[in-house]
């Protein structure tokens, strides 16, 4: 665990790209081959199965601190981090262990199946012999959820300087179901394994958001404009008479996508398709609302099925006839694409998703205003020529999305942050006008600056007028517009009405709480976007 | 009547007619040490150690300040009054006041292990305890200076190897000097920015001996010293003063760099955890050996605190101050 705890320290204390790949880059070299596969599964979200729960490394932290379970509750979340509260606050070591990381991984995999009081043992045990860095990493295996400041992009590049592989190889080896307990070294960075090849999708190619005059982008003829839609991006692979979807986020989603199978009646194996998944019904993309019911579900009760059913709105092509077709212009792939998905039965769960056509920047603007009415975020631009690349590259694929709907409200709540913002109030409840009361409608995190953070933490500190737990309520003197993508009705909410993605957008110092809007103005949002 | 008692201009003892590091303008204040929270503007006359009061008249201009030694003992109206090593900054004290047989200790900031710079804090037997609260939370927990130390020349060597200046931000009283005491002089020269060249130059012209420094002013070539190590208050780090002096890692030396979240978000590559304040272990000893019954908590995790220290059997109360709050973090932490 040294050695994983000092690469880690290394990437955690720069902030610099080329210290990380260079830390990473000799661990990939040195480190036994294992702990290689494992960092490399860790790193890209693959993490062992959690071993405890929570609420017992809780007591288990706070019996051997020998501090009262409250104290350490309360610790937590001024920490924001689960794991490294019970590092600190744990005594300093009083042994030393040479073990590496693959051999703790191995031993938490045991864990589960051991009765309670081995388990603690175990873990306190670990403890004892763990300075404070690996202690922590320890925990992180222990509770999942390790987010270090590397990305993929970095690990798969020192990974390809480590082996002489390129870096667009590399990153296809890394997706894909692999078993970091079961696979070698060997196998995944330099053997080629068509078993394993069957399932692995494409690193995704992912758009920069648009700013700009879309003029500035030149010759219209150059570019293909698409609706950008609201619902989850998703791979569709056929091959060998199976299919597997997956998520941007490399999840395996064939299970919750059960209409997708039947794709293979209808589309050729060696086909790989990009796209959305999307509720469908009355012949169009349907609301992300409906989606949301089946987000989340591992399988689907089969009124849901009917009820809100996917189908995946293709708008590429990745491989075709088993070959490999992302190096291929866009105007080619989207020819092919359009014979494969353009004319299939109205049953089938895929579709074509359209293109958007426009002869000047002008026209597309008017059409990007419509977006919302097509159940749209906006328009996707992509350039004719250019192949599918990996990952989030600038200058063929833009997303511009349509502005934000907007509101202005009062603070009236307000909580401190995690982690990075531990110490800073940044969890805010907002809340409109109905008649002469604030009701709360809201919460925000984001979208201050972290000089704002600053200011406003201040001034709850010294405005607060009642506390409940960690929430203040403070005095009503702030006005902020919020920012959000979607608005729709709930019965959850005090309101009324739930929004989707919801941030500050602007503190609006010139605003008195008088002039931020009311209900009725949300509700007649509601009644237009909803 | 009590010794002392609470109000909004600050603490205030009545039988002596004096306030302890007011926040509003009073016509008598004893200050326990010269940090901009403790030591405030506007005051009829100060009192306060030998060793703190050129640094106040450095902060605070020309006022009246009249000094006393740790351990001398004060007449002030019905009080006896006397200033005891604090062990926070050079010169800082706690504050003892005895009112009829009843023994009051207001302890500012303070710290219970040495640092080789202030003088070491001392116990001191009470009644009623008045205590900070900075770092008043479990997870705090400061290594040895030693330790640090290494840690902070191991960072300042692979700086000066990579031809890089090495930026290490700290407050200007206190921290910096003894950051100053702890690298190794072997590695490099120390430059040091003007806010805190200007307090290195109060505490020499007062005979507290400090490792040889250089001022980064405007007119520094910065070709010629190679392999520095550059302190400098927080705020400067990354500024276009800062940025002159061409490649360069940055650090921050405070005890809110035990939290990996507040170190991410507050310094720039590195953090290392050094504090001015006591750490968890360091606020309950220092509150047993004063054997008070009634502790009094002031600036930092008072609440959580207060909770604690009642639970332990102790009568402990929040004290509603304007010490730390948004600048706790800013100073000297
Ligand atoms: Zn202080
Ligand atoms: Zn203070």
């Amino acid at each position: 665990m040294k050695r994983f705890a000092a690469l880690f320290n290394a990437i955690d204390q720069s902030t610099k790209t080329t210290v990380k790949v260079a830390a990473l880059t000799d661990y990939f070299l040195t480190a036994p081959e294992e702990d290689r596969i494992w960092t490399i599964a860790i790193f890209s979200g693959r993490r062992p199965k959690r071993a405890v729960n929570s609420t017992r490394l809780r007591e288990w932290a706070a019996e051997v601190a020998g501090i009262p379970l409250w104290l350490f509750e309360e610790a937590y979340p001024i920490v924001g981090d689960l794991a490294e509260t019970i590092a600190l606050v744990l005594p300093l070591p009083d042994t030393d262990t040479d073990h590496g990381l693959s051999h703790w991984i191995n031993a938490l995999r045991n864990l589960a199946n051991v009765e309670e009081p081995a388990r603690k043992d175990f873990v306190l045990e670990a403890w004892r012999s763990l300075d404070t860095t690996q202690r922590f990493l320890f925990n992180k295996l222990l509770t999942g959820g390790f987010r270090v400041g590397v990305s993929q992009k970095l690990m798969t590049r020192a990974l390809a300087r480590a082996t002489g592989k390129n870096e667009a190889e590399m990153a296809h080896r890394l997706m894909g179901d692999w078993d970091p307990a079961r696979i070698t070294w060997a196998q995944l960075t330099v053997d080629d394994d068509p078993a394993a090849n069957a399932s692995r999708p494409y690193p995704f190619y992912l758009a920069y958001a648009f700013d700009d005059a879309p003029e500035s982008l030149g010759n219209p003829e150059d570019w293909q404009a698409e609706w950008k839609w609201d619902g989850i991006r998703g791979q569709l692979i056929l091959r060998d008479g199976a299919h597997y979807v997956w998520s941007r986020g490399e999840e395996l989603m064939t299970d919750r996508f059960p209409e997708l199978a039947r794709a293979l009646d209808f589309i050729p194996n060696g086909t790989v398709l990009d796209g959305e998944l999307l509720a469908w019904g009355d012949g169009a993309p349907q609301s992300f609302n409906a989606l949301q019911k089946r987000i989340g579900r591992k399988t689907v009760p089969k009124k849901l099925l009917s009820e809100a059913p996917v189908i995946l709105y293709a708008y590429d092509l990745l491989e075709w006839g088993g070959v490999d077709y992302r190096q291929e212009p866009l105007e080619v792939r989207r020819a092919t694409l359009e014979e494969v998905c353009g004319n299939l039965p109205t049953d089938a769960p895929v579709k074509l998703s359209p293109t958007v056509p426009f002869d000047a920047w002008e026209h597309l603007a008017d059409q990007r205003a419509t977006a919302r009415a097509a159940q749209a975020e906006g328009l996707m631009l992509k350039r004719r020529d250019s192949p599918y690349l990996t990952g989030r590259k600038k200058g063929d694929w833009w997303k511009w999305k349509l502005d934000p709907l907007t509101i202005d409200a009062v603070m009236i709540y307000a909580q401190s942050g995690h982690g990075r913002r531990a110490n800073l109030f940044t969890d805010f409840t907002f809340a409109v006008w109905n008649g002469n009361d604030l009701v709360p409608f809201t919460k925000a995190y984001s979208g201050l600056t972290d000089e704002e953070f600053r200011k406003i933490t201040a001034w709850v500190k010294k405005n607060t007028q009642q506390r409940f737990g960690p929430v203040r309520q403070v005095t009503p003197e702030h006005v902020f517009e919020i920012a959000f993508e979607g608005i729709q009705a709930s019965s959850r909410h005090k309101s009324g009405v739930a929004l989707r993605f919801p941030r500050m957008s602007r503190w609006r110092h010139d605003k008195p709480i008088q002039e931020a809007n009311s209900l009725d103005d949300l509700n007649e949002m509601l009644n237009t976007y909803g | 009547m009590a010794a002392l008692t609470f109000t909004p201009s600050g603490i205030y003892c009545p039988a002596g007619d004096f306030y302890i590091d007011p926040w509003k303008p009073v016509d008598r204040a004893l200050i326990t040490h010269g940090h901009a929270d403790h030591a405030r503007w506007g005051m009829g006359h100060y009192l306060a150690t030998d060793i703190a009061a050129p640094v106040m008249r450095h902060r605070l201009g020309d006022v009246s300040i009249d000094t006393v030694r740790y351990g001398e003992t004060r007449r002030i109206g019905g009080a006896t009054v006397s200033f005891h090593p604090a062990g926070h900054v050079p010169g800082s004290a706690q504050i003892r006041v005895e009112v009829g047989g009843e023994v009051w200790v207001a302890s500012g900031d303070y710290k219970v292990v040495g640092d080789g710079l202030s003088t070491p804090f001392e116990p001191v037997k009470c009644h009623h305890f008045i205590t900070e609260s900075t770092f008043g939370l479990p997870v705090f927990r400061w290594q040895s200076q030693d330790v640090i130390a290494a840690q902070i020349n191991d960072w300042w060597r692979g700086c000066a190897a990579n031809d890089k200046t090495a930026f290490l931000g700290c407050y200007a009283l206190g921290k910096a000097q003894r950051l100053m005491s702890m690298l190794d002089p072997d590695i490099g020269p120390i430059l040091t920015h003007t806010a805190i060249e200007n307090t290195n130059a109060v505490m020499r012209a007062q005979g507290i001996p400090l490792a040889a420094t250089i001022q980064a002013g405007g007119d520094l070539v910065h070709k010629d010293h190679p392999g520095a190590i550059v302190l400098a208050p927080p705020s400067a780090l990354g500024s276009a003063w800062a940025r002159k002096f061409g490649p360069q890692e940055t650090a921050f030396a405070s005890g809110w760099m035990a939290v990996r979240g507040i170190r991410r978000r507050r310094a720039g590559d590195r953090g290392f955890v050094i504090s001015d304040h006591a750490d968890w272990s360091g606020l309950l000893s220092a509150i047993r050996e004063t054997g008070a019954e009634n502790i009094y908590v002031t600036h930092g995790y008072t609440d959580i605190f207060t909770r604690y220290l009642n639970e332990q059997g102790w009568n402990a109360q929040v004290l509603q101050t304007e010490f730390g709050g948004e600048d706790a973090e800013e100073d000297a932490a």
